[in-house]
């Protein structure tokens, strides 16, 4: 226990001499936290529209400020020709063009129907679809509009309708903030602790002073607990941090009981760190510990469900999202911060961040080996 | 020139001589391309609903039938109160659910009028609004074919377009930001990292006692990563062609020009950070927080610009990458010309003079 203590001096000595690790373990997530959300704005909206009009009648231009209005289309200017509107798409300053032909308000009335163009750059295909879905529903509703001014409606619905009736429950103003800043909060504690522990053996190994350490007395458990558990106050710290921020910042109240989630925290803290040791212990120098951990971070990240739904994945790629331990994490934040979900609901989770806290750790334990 | 060539051969055999690097390097774009082209997809697929059905008759059973063919929801058992029904949001077992009230095919075809109600977990806010749009669409269809007698009177129909990518292929967009994400781990990264280590080793000061030229030591670490970054590049156009399908329309020496152009900005950032700091981890930390962190938050290929606060808008242009992925954008995708991109090549030459003047006015040769 005493050599523990010396070890752990030591190692706190280190991360606070090192002036450059300092920023990054305690800056960075601020900012992280601050912008991330900010940027990850994945609704589509502020799409740029250009407007051919052929016909300059009253309907168009009431037709173009319902458009106007309806709070998702920027107009950025009426084009004499589609080929005109066509350079706006090639250089990036519009994403869908509408023509309305000529004669558009007297065929209208006159034969009772008029086609109108749309063309939207599908290079981004969400926003394409999505946005040309948008201005088609802008469409017939003014569509609505028109027809009830000609023809009188009847008392009762001549035709079978089906209301529907959405409630959207956790997060009734649909405000993506609250389904990305959980998500970062994982992200953030990840990059800390995966990237700096998996730095850290390899360092003490390309100084030669791994060397040194191996031929005292100290054990290799001790070693390594040396190693993790500051990095785990640490990734505590952090988080803590962040969910403050996620409090005062963007009113980001847990639901579920903090306990549960630090308990989950703590667990998973072990699962990143083991496998930050694993890394450092096959590699040689710093470099590669870092593209190697560089590599699976990324992989761990994009397959978590962060940005898009695990179910959506083919089965192969839900195979390998299962494996990864930061899936069940943003999923348990989401879960305990957004639902309330308690410990009786999160305890699957919870016991496969287990499972990966001992494989992980133990094979790096087994794996480090004080002679070379 | 002679002792150059001898010094990049030196460059090469440390490059090479590291297997482990060498393989991600390689593995990193293949990765990108598989996951972003084949996993990470936004089109909601078996998303689990549970339909609530307190009417059990002709028109909801329809309608659940339709739910259960499309490949959007895949169904959960029933529940049967409410209570179940919470429990089964809260532990995440379903995305979103469909309730009919009882007599619902009654009211319909007496009262011309029904309702259903959806439940969405808006924790999700986006499946949540596209899984409602799904549900909605195919009540319409339902709805449009118990009224299929009548034909409305004075209709505006759209008919749409979809420019350059006609099949929605989802991997279009990112391509471009992968191609600039690994260039950018490869020149940046690499070139810092590997000139901070003979630092940080001591065998930089051997290096600049020899008479060859300090400035030639530097250049030649560039050389091999210049190599390797054309290399990745062509790795990544060929699985794109090959792989995903996604065509080059442009002139393709266009796009190798504007790339080799990108990259050097990328190798005098390198070069930035390794006169900047003396030792590894800081360097690897700078280059990822300050290069690719930015990369991937500003260029528009993960996250929209358009969506952002103004403020972060007008950081985003001091992004190289942002110029550079609209110029591969536009010719890799677009099939545009020199015309359509002189403004952004423009900019970005600008931005590269400017990084290597100050990176080679802060190098030094003498170490601290």
């Amino acid at each position: 226990m005493r050599t523990l203590k010396f070890l752990l001096r030591k190692e706190f000595r280190q991360i606070f001499r090192n002036k450059s690790l300092l920023p990054i373990i305690f800056i960075l997530p601020m900012i992280q936290l601050l912008i991330m959300p900010l940027a990850a704005d994945f609704d589509v909206k502020n799409i740029n529209l250009s407007i051919v009009d052929n016909d300059h009648s009253a309907y168009t231009s009431r037709l173009i400020a319902k458009i106007g209005s309806s709070g998702y289309f920027h107009i950025k200017g009426y084009q004499s020709s589609y080929k005109e509107a066509l350079r706006l798409v090639e250089k990036d300053r519009a994403d869908i063009i509408l023509e309305i032909p000529a004669g558009f308000e007297r065929n209208l009335i006159r034969e009772s129907s008029q086609k109108v163009f749309l063309a939207a750059d599908a290079i981004n295909g969400i926003k394409g679809s999505l946005g040309s879905a948008y201005l088609s529903s802008v469409l017939s509703d003014f569509n609505d509009q028109l027809r009830i001014q000609w023809v009188q409606p009847q008392k009762f619905s001549p035709q079978a309708t089906i209301d529907i009736a959405t409630v959207n429950w956790f997060n009734p103003l649909l405000n993506y903030q609250f389904f990305m800043v959980p998500g970062i909060l994982v992200i953030l504690v990840t990059m800390v602790g995966g990237f700096i522990a998996a730095l850290n053996i390899v360092k003490e190994k390309e100084m030669g002073t791994i060397e040194q350490i191996n031929v005292t007395p100290v054990k290799k458990w001790q070693f390594i607990a040396g190693k993790l558990i500051p990095f785990w106050l640490i990734g505590m710290f952090d988080f803590t941090i962040g969910l403050l921020i996620a409090r005062f910042v963007y009113g980001i109240i847990p639901l579920g009981q903090l306990g549960t989630l630090y308990l989950f925290l703590s667990v998973y803290l072990l699962a990143l760190l083991g496998f930050g040791l694993l890394i450092s212990t096959y590699s040689d120098n710093q470099l590669q510990a870092m593209f190697v951990a560089f590599f699976f971070i990324m992989i761990f990240i994009l397959m978590s469900g962060l940005f898009t739904s695990v179910d959506n994945m083919p089965v192969w790629a839900r195979w390998l999202s299962r494996m990864t331990p930061v899936t069940y994490f943003i999923d348990v934040v989401r879960m305990v911060i957004l639902k309330g979900s308690g410990l009786a609901d999160i305890k699957n989770q919870l016991f496969i961040e287990l499972g990966f806290a001992v494989v992980l750790n133990g094979w790096a334990i087994l794996n480090y080996r004080k002679t070379s | 020139m002679q002792q150059f060539l001898v010094f990049v051969r030196k460059e090469f055999h440390h490059v090479f001589r590291d297997k482990r690097t060498l393989l991600i390097l390689f593995g990193l774009p293949v990765m990108q391309i598989l996951l972003f082209g084949f996993a990470l997809t936004t089109e909601i697929r078996n998303a689990r609903i549970l339909i609530v059905d307190d009417a059990r008759d002709i028109a909801s059973q329809q309608i659940t039938q339709q739910v259960a063919a499309s490949t959007y929801f895949s169904l959960e058992k029933n529940a049967l109160t409410h209570d179940d029904l919470y429990k089964a949001f809260r532990e995440g077992k379903i995305k979103c659910a469909l309730i009919f009230p009882p007599h619902f095919n009654d009211d319909l075809l007496h009262f011309n009028k029904a309702q259903v109600q959806i439940i969405a977990d808006a924790s999700d806010p986006n499946t949540a609004k596209t899984l409602t749009n799904y549900l909605s669409a195919i009540i319409g269809d339902y709805q449009k074919r118990l009224n299929s007698t009548a034909v409305l009177p004075y209709r505006i129909e759209p008919e749409l377009r979809m420019l350059y990518n006609p099949e929605l292929n989802g991997s279009l967009n990112f391509i471009p930001g992968v191609i600039a994400l690994v260039l950018m781990i490869v020149c940046t990264t690499l070139t810092s990292v590997s000139i901070v280590r003979e630092k940080e080793m001591g065998t930089m000061e051997i290096l600049l006692v020899s008479p060859f030229k300090p400035i030639y030591v530097i250049l030649s670490k560039a050389v091999p990563y210049l190599a390797l970054s054309l290399l990745n590049f062509i790795l990544i156009l060929l699985l794109s062609v090959y792989l995903l399908g996604v065509p080059i329309r442009g002139n393709i020496f266009l796009l190798f020009g504007e790339s080799t152009l990108f990259i050097i900005s990328c190798l005098s950032f390198g070069l930035l950070i390794s006169g900047l700091t003396n030792s590894q981890q800081t360097a690897m930390l700078v280059s990822m927080m300050g290069m690719m962190l930015p990369t991937i938050l500003f260029t528009g290929f993960l996250f929209p610009l358009e969506n952002m606060p103004v403020p972060l808008q007008v950081i985003s242009n001091i992004i190289p990458a942002k110029w550079y992925y609209i110029i591969v954008k536009a010719v890799m995708l677009k099939g545009m010309g020199f015309a359509t991109i002189w403004k952004e090549t423009l900019v970005l030459i600008g931005m590269t003079l400017f990084l290597l003047t100050i990176s080679l006015k802060r190098f030094k040769i003498r170490l601290a």
